[in-house]
């Protein structure tokens, strides 16, 4: 039912679409300022938050260090406690597992528990394919699915839309695919969550199988982990026969005692919260309690690759808080839908090309899509050094086409750059051609910046990425090296 | 100013300010001698490759590095009016020397990134002081550019510099913190998010009523005042090495 990122543009190109979207800058300015403040201040309550962040950050790092014998371990736990393990490579094999499981029960609607990992590898759309209807449960995927639209967030997929949008949306789409929404419907919040509990409640109690992630696996006592703020999710873990969880292997910690840190930094990451409302934890099957049938696909996906990643392998400890997206000052102008991904912002500027490589001319425009402000850095519970990675993620992109035969214009400029910036004397030329410039530029120009000095106002050519909205001040004429040696460093009385 | 004496300090100016604006480099020369430094400008240098580091281009950043380093070797501090040049020293360049897979340059960048110093840092940290007897008598706000404020950490020097300035009317600039969106390559790859955010930035500096807006990052600078020129917003734009080298005279 929902669209898919498939042939989406470079970054640059769909942040221009969005860009001239003025609803949509105004949506998403006022909710990332919104949960952006709330999050700063339950944050600055916690004394320890530094010490807290290195814990979550050891949790997980530990646990990616030795990732295989913990996999084993919780494999052998699950399977313990009465669930079927199954192993799933890419997208493809996950997304037939979960068909699989659902057909053997001749079933033709799956109910679903908020999950990124099935977002990413296009469950729904499979199931779809199948003949099999996935029910997305969360208020905001529901949104989202309703509208035919895309995901435009980690934690708040609807983002993009505003309280009179989601009305219309669910008038116009809620009868189509079960109980309608009331046709006195309002926008108010309470009213517009009402409508969606009801017709939910149908689908609840319906459905025999249930697909959900996990946000985190614990490998020892073989226990699944789901965070959320609603119910809906518990919904679906205790109310179905079947359950069906598509969990990255990035997910486990080893033990109990490792969730500690990772429970405390989330809820207030994420949603400003100090705890988040429902935890729901499961390990297997209990007779005549809950699903009598659990399957856990551990998924893959581009994860070991990832994983073999020196610098970027950092950015598996990510727990999808989605603090990076509310604080990102890129994101909050042109919305999760630029990235072309399921994973937006400044975490799927860096996760999208670790997980699939840098081959394609999309994934490979994400790890420019940051000034490098270090936000989200900042901000990061698990202390994901976003912008090294960035940087080393463009380092990749830049190796990737070393190899070409026609060189990109940027790449000859950087050569030409190195080659200057190598050697003083050749710096000079560059810059007294660069005076020459200015001389010119400063008698035929017509603006002039406050304080007088020439400047350039639009220019053709390669210039006009800069000047369509920017005056460019005119090179000076004596560059500082050229005053220094001229005036002995000023030393001759020209120290002005 | 005792504890310079002695102390071999050299100027790194970046090449953003050497070609551009070379007023801010006199103005630190000015200011650091006034408070008693001589500073040698090491005639060598060139930039420190943080164009080709934040592009991706970390081959062609070696040889500038390399060339930064021997510029540099031998000084017991390094000062530049820039939190992104320091910034670039101090963290990038040994991801530069790593991959090159050369031992001595990984060496020397220990060597010269550690005594690398924004000017703020190195007047508050390494000279103590924060009234460096400066006068600008003109209403002023202040953006901390990213680098200076997040990479190094410079927190609040540049502010309590301005502070002490005499004359001056330092005004709070709203949303201080956000990225005004310049970042290097990014205002050309991504010219109309860096724009949006540009504009953003110059109507936060509008609203302050300001007649000049200061930070420590020529870059940023021509991004935000090429932006408030283009909007006749008549608010200028300085470096805070230009404020603090102002005196009486300079206004006279």
């Amino acid at each position: 039912m929902t669209g898919t990122f498939v042939g989406m543009p470079a970054f640059p190109t769909a942040a221009r679409q969005a860009l001239g979207d003025t609803q949509l800058r105004r949506n998403l300015a006022h909710a990332t300022h919104v949960i952006r403040d709330k999050r700063a201040k339950v944050v600055a309550e916690v004394e320890d938050w530094e010490e807290l962040r290195l814990a979550g950050a050891g949790v997980k790092e530990a646990a990616l260090r030795d990732l295989a014998t913990h996999l084993e371990t919780l494999e052998a736990s699950l399977v313990r406690a009465g669930a079927t393990v199954h192993w799933a490579r890419d997208a493809e094999e996950a997304c037939a597992i979960v068909a699989e499981v659902t057909k053997a029960h001749g079933v033709d609607e799956v109910v679903k528990v908020k999950s990124m990992a099935t977002a990413e590898i296009g469950l729904n759309e499979a199931l779809e394919a199948e003949g099999i209807a996935a029910w997305e449960t969360d208020l905001a995927e529901l949104i989202v699915q309703l509208g035919d639209d895309l995901p435009s967030h980690i934690l708040v997929p609807a983002i993009h839309r505003n309280r009179a949008e989601i009305r219309e949306i669910f008038l116009r789409r809620m009868g189509d695919v079960g109980r309608p929404a009331p046709a006195d419907l309002t926008d108010e919040p309470a009213v517009l969550a009402a409508a969606a509990r009801a017709h939910l409640r149908e689908k609840f109690l319906r459905a025999r199988v249930a697909v959900s992630g996990a946000n985190f696996a614990v490998a020892d006592t073989g226990t699944l982990v789901v965070v959320e703020s609603e119910g809906n999710g518990r919904m679906c873990l205790t109310l179905p026969e079947v359950l069906i969880s598509v969990v990255g292997i990035e997910k486990v910690v080893a033990t109990w005692a490792d969730l500690d840190p990772l429970l405390r930094l989330l809820p207030r990451s994420s949603t400003g919260e100090r705890m988040n409302p429902y935890t729901s934890t499961w390990s297997g099957v209990t007779p005549g309690d809950g699903p009598q049938e659990v399957h856990v696909v551990l998924l893959d996906n581009g994860r070991t690759r990832a994983l073999a990643d020196d610098v970027g392998r950092q950015a598996l400890r990510c727990i999808r808080c989605s603090a990076c997206l509310n604080v990102c000052p890129v994101y909050e102008r042109v919305g999760g839908h630029a990235y072309g991904s399921v994973y937006p912002g400044p975490i799927g500027a860096i996760l999208n090309p670790l997980l699939h490589g840098v081959s394609d001319e999309q994934t490979a425009s994400l790890p420019y899509a940051s000034s490098l402000c270090g936000a989200c850095f900042e901000v990061c519970p698990v202390r994901i050094d976003i912008p090294s990675v960035l940087v080393d993620q463009r380092a990749a992109v830049v190796d990737y086409h070393r190899a070409d035969r026609v060189p990109k214009a940027e790449a000859v400029a950087m050569k030409a750059a190195s080659w200057a910036f190598s050697d003083s004397r050749r710096l000079r030329t560059a810059e007294r051609a660069s005076g020459l410039a200015g001389r010119v530029l400063g008698r035929f120009s017509r603006t002039t910046l406050p304080g007088g000095r020439a400047a350039a106002g639009r220019l053709p050519g390669p210039a006009a990425g800069w000047t369509g909205a920017r005056d460019l001040p005119a090179p000076p004429e004596e560059s500082f090296r050229d005053w220094w040696d001229r005036t002995d460093g000023g030393r001759d009385g020209g120290a002005r | 100013m005792a504890g310079c004496r002695g102390v071999r300090v050299a100027l790194q100016i970046t090449c953003v300010n050497d070609a551009m604006f070379p007023d801010t480099g006199k103005a630190v020369v000015r200011l650091l001698r006034r408070l008693g430094v001589e500073v040698d400008f090491p005639r060598a240098q060139t930039c420190c490759g943080q164009p080709m580091v934040n592009t991706g281009y970390l081959d062609e950043a070696v040889p500038v590095v390399r060339r930064f380093v021997d510029a540099f070797a031998g000084y017991d501090a390094i000062v530049t009016p820039s939190g992104s040049c320091a910034g670039s020293a101090r963290h990038q360049h040994s991801i530069v020397a790593e991959r090159a897979g050369d031992p001595a340059l990984a060496a020397a960048v220990a060597e010269t990134g550690p005594r690398t110093y924004e000017l703020s840092e190195f007047l508050v940290d390494v000279l103590g002081v924060t009234d460096v007897g400066a006068y600008f008598p003109h209403r002023t706000t202040y953006h901390p550019t990213c680098h200076s404020l997040r990479m190094l950490g410079v927190g609040d020097r540049p502010t309590r510099l301005l502070e002490a300035v005499r004359g001056i009317e330092l005004v709070d600039l709203p949303h201080a913190s956000e990225c005004c969106g310049f970042g290097g390559t990014f205002a050309l790859k991504n010219a109309d998010t860096s724009i949006a955010m540009g504009a953003d930035k110059a109507r936060h500096v509008r609203d302050t009523g300001a007649e000049v807006l200061v930070a420590g990052d020529n870059s940023c600078l021509m991004h935000v005042g090429g932006m408030l020129s283009r909007q006749r917003a008549g608010v200028r734009v300085m470096h805070l090495a230009e404020v603090l080298a102002s005196t009486e005279e300079d206004e006279g």
